[in-house]
């Protein structure tokens, strides 16, 4: 993953800027671009990015910093999102969180010595009729129990 | 649990996705054909508008009074943009729509674009809802091949190209001015208004803003009529149906289409099934976490958005949390103050100091450190936030806290007393 982003998508995104109006409206597809090829993205992300959309790399690095799904410091090879929004915590998010923290070892923001996982609390995931919830990667896993979690763990290791 | 008339999910199964095929044998795209062939623009946002259709993102708006607003008649570049962003923690409906029939939305957004005459549409999709954004691309290339979409529509003259954003994280995009800003690639933070995006939205030019649920019910009040829809409320002032979502503690949390109007208990107790593990209910948020709680004393509330007002809550998004008798009301508002708290973007002092003051305020009752004074200051921060942020997030965030502090000071007090969380 030390490709920043593959010749035929980087010929895509500058072809695509060349042709568009606005070139700055393709700013968060080219750093999720960036950090699928990547995990990451890292200041040279940062500075492709902007030479792509003709702007200075401050004008990348104020949206990127917004986001908090764009990781501008290294992340597991997967990320785990979970959700400590209300339907989730009155459904025993809690557990969900301690269970995950016990079993990966790390605490929240935290990524596991093997570079496997990281863990992030997330806000609402739109799953709200399947609470407690967590995202690995964009994969949902809906109505969480600690055996639940194991098993998605256990799947989503590589 | 009643037969209740099914308008957007009629197509809806357990695990399917209708595509083209199945959306046109139950109707779809009849009421573009309609729209396009047989009535003017004006006609249709007219339509729209004696429908009694109000906006579905949660700020209840009229939607015919909003495009009222629209120059739709001006020429130049104007934009029609889809918010479906949902991250208000309880709201989770259209993506129920987006997994079930996408094209429900997408006849929505091409009939809406043609009321408005606009030649270029966004749909703005959280990042969370990728299967729901490759839905919708696969629903706007079946609708291209169909001619519904793309060049010379129906013969119209009239032409659409719709875009799909992915976007990356942060409720305040479901702002409808830092949604602009986050379609335009610059720093996501709320716009002043004025000037409305309806004078100067995306790239400065006119732009209205619509929920998914809204733009759905669009083509649906064009084929049956804006009486029919307006009569599928349960209530006189009210129209048509909702998507409601159920969580927290009750029986079934699931999403369901139900009349505008219904009684708070039919939706807990029969829809929902009631509490689950036979226990009581204590309280709700009735449309999504800005919402403020009801109680057993509102549960023969009609559910629209005029009744909850005058209740001192909101329709809001209609997600329903329920909260059963051993949920104490500190911890859950502590719960939804650090979500507002966290996705403040800082810009404002009310929202980016106010909110975590108050955070740290119920932190210390919560935790069996706080004073009398404390209960007082939460009521200072209040008075000084409501009304004076930038935007709506900060004033969202007092839903919840003006109804601990309305329904619930006898908790909080309790918590004082006692010296510790009494529900612990």
């Amino acid at each position: 993953m030390n490709e920043l982003l593959p010749q035929p998508e980087h010929d895509h995104f500058r072809a695509k800027a060349a042709a568009s109006e606005h070139p700055r409206e393709l700013i968060i597809d080219l750093l999720r671009a960036i950090q699928e090829h990547h995990g990451w993205v890292p200041d040279e992300g940062v500075e492709l990015t902007a030479e792509i959309l003709g702007l200075s790399p401050l004008q990348v690095e104020e949206i990127a910093t917004f986001y908090d799904k764009i990781f501008r410091r290294p992340v597991g090879r997967k990320v785990i999102h979970y959700c400590d929004s209300i339907c989730c915590w009155a459904t025993g998010g809690e557990q969900v969180a301690a269970h995950l923290q016990q079993k990966l070892g790390i605490g929240p923001g935290e990524t596991t010595a093997d570079g496997a996982f990281t863990l992030l609390p997330s806000c609402c995931l739109g799953a709200c009729g399947d609470a407690p919830a967590m995202m690995i990667e964009l994969k949902l896993y809906g109505r969480l129990t600690p055996e639940k979690i194991d098993a998605a763990l256990e799947k989503e290791k590589d | 649990m009643n037969d209740y008339p099914q308008i957007l999910f009629k197509n809806r199964r357990p695990g399917e996705t209708v595509f083209l095929d199945g959306f046109r044998q139950t109707g779809g795209y009849q009421g573009l054909e309609k729209a396009i062939r047989a009535m003017t623009p004006l006609e249709v946002r007219e339509t729209v508008k004696r429908s009694g259709l109000r906006g579905r993102g949660g700020a209840g708006f009229s939607t015919g009074l909003k495009w009222s607003f629209f120059p739709a008649d001006q020429p130049g570049d104007k934009y029609l943009v889809c918010n479906c962003d949902e991250m208000e923690p309880g709201t989770y409906k259209d993506r129920q729509l987006l997994m079930a029939d996408p094209h429900q939305l997408i006849e929505g957004v091409i009939l809406s674009a043609w009321a408005l005459q606009v030649s270029e549409a966004y749909i703005f999709i959280r990042y969370a809802y990728e299967q729901e954004a490759r839905n919708l691309e696969r629903a706007i290339a079946e609708a291209k091949d169909a001619g519904y979409l793309g060049t010379d529509i129906l013969d119209s003259g009239w032409s659409l190209r719709i875009h799909v954003h992915r976007s990356a994280g942060r409720y305040i995009l479901g702002e409808e001015t830092a949604q602009l800003n986050g379609i335009e690639g610059v720093r996501p933070n709320p716009r002043s208004k004025p000037p409305f995006p309806a004078v100067k939205g995306l790239w400065g030019r006119p732009t209205t803003v619509n929920n998914v649920e809204t733009l759905a019910d669009v083509p649906h009040i064009i084929t049956g009529g804006a009486e029919w829809f307006k009569n599928l409320a349960r209530n006189g002032d009210g129209a048509g149906t909702k998507l409601f979502g159920l969580s927290g503690h009750m029986e079934r949390t699931e999403c369901f289409e139900l009349p505008v109007g219904i009684p708070l208990r039919e939706v807990i107790f029969d829809v929902g099934g009631g509490i689950r593990g036979g226990r009581e209910f204590k309280a709700c948020l009735p449309g999504g976490a800005s919402t403020p709680y009801l109680t057993r004393e509102h549960l023969d509330v009609a559910m629209d958005f005029d009744t909850l007002e005058a209740v001192g809550s909101r329709f809001g998004t209609a997600g329903v949390t329920a909260f059963d008798n051993d949920t104490c009301m500190v911890a859950v508002t502590l719960n939804l103050i650090r979500f507002f708290a966290r996705e403040s973007c800082g810009w404002c002092t009310p929202c980016r100091d106010g909110l975590s003051f108050i955070q740290w305020l119920l932190e210390e009752i919560e935790a069996g450190r706080g004073n009398m004074e404390q209960i007082e200051m939460l009521k200072h921060q209040r008075r000084n936030i409501t009304g004076r942020s930038f935007c709506a997030l900060a004033e969202g965030a007092m839903g919840p806290l003006d109804g601990l502090l309305r329904l619930f000071e006898d908790e909080l007090e309790d918590h004082v007393r006692k010296g510790r969380c009494p529900f612990q």
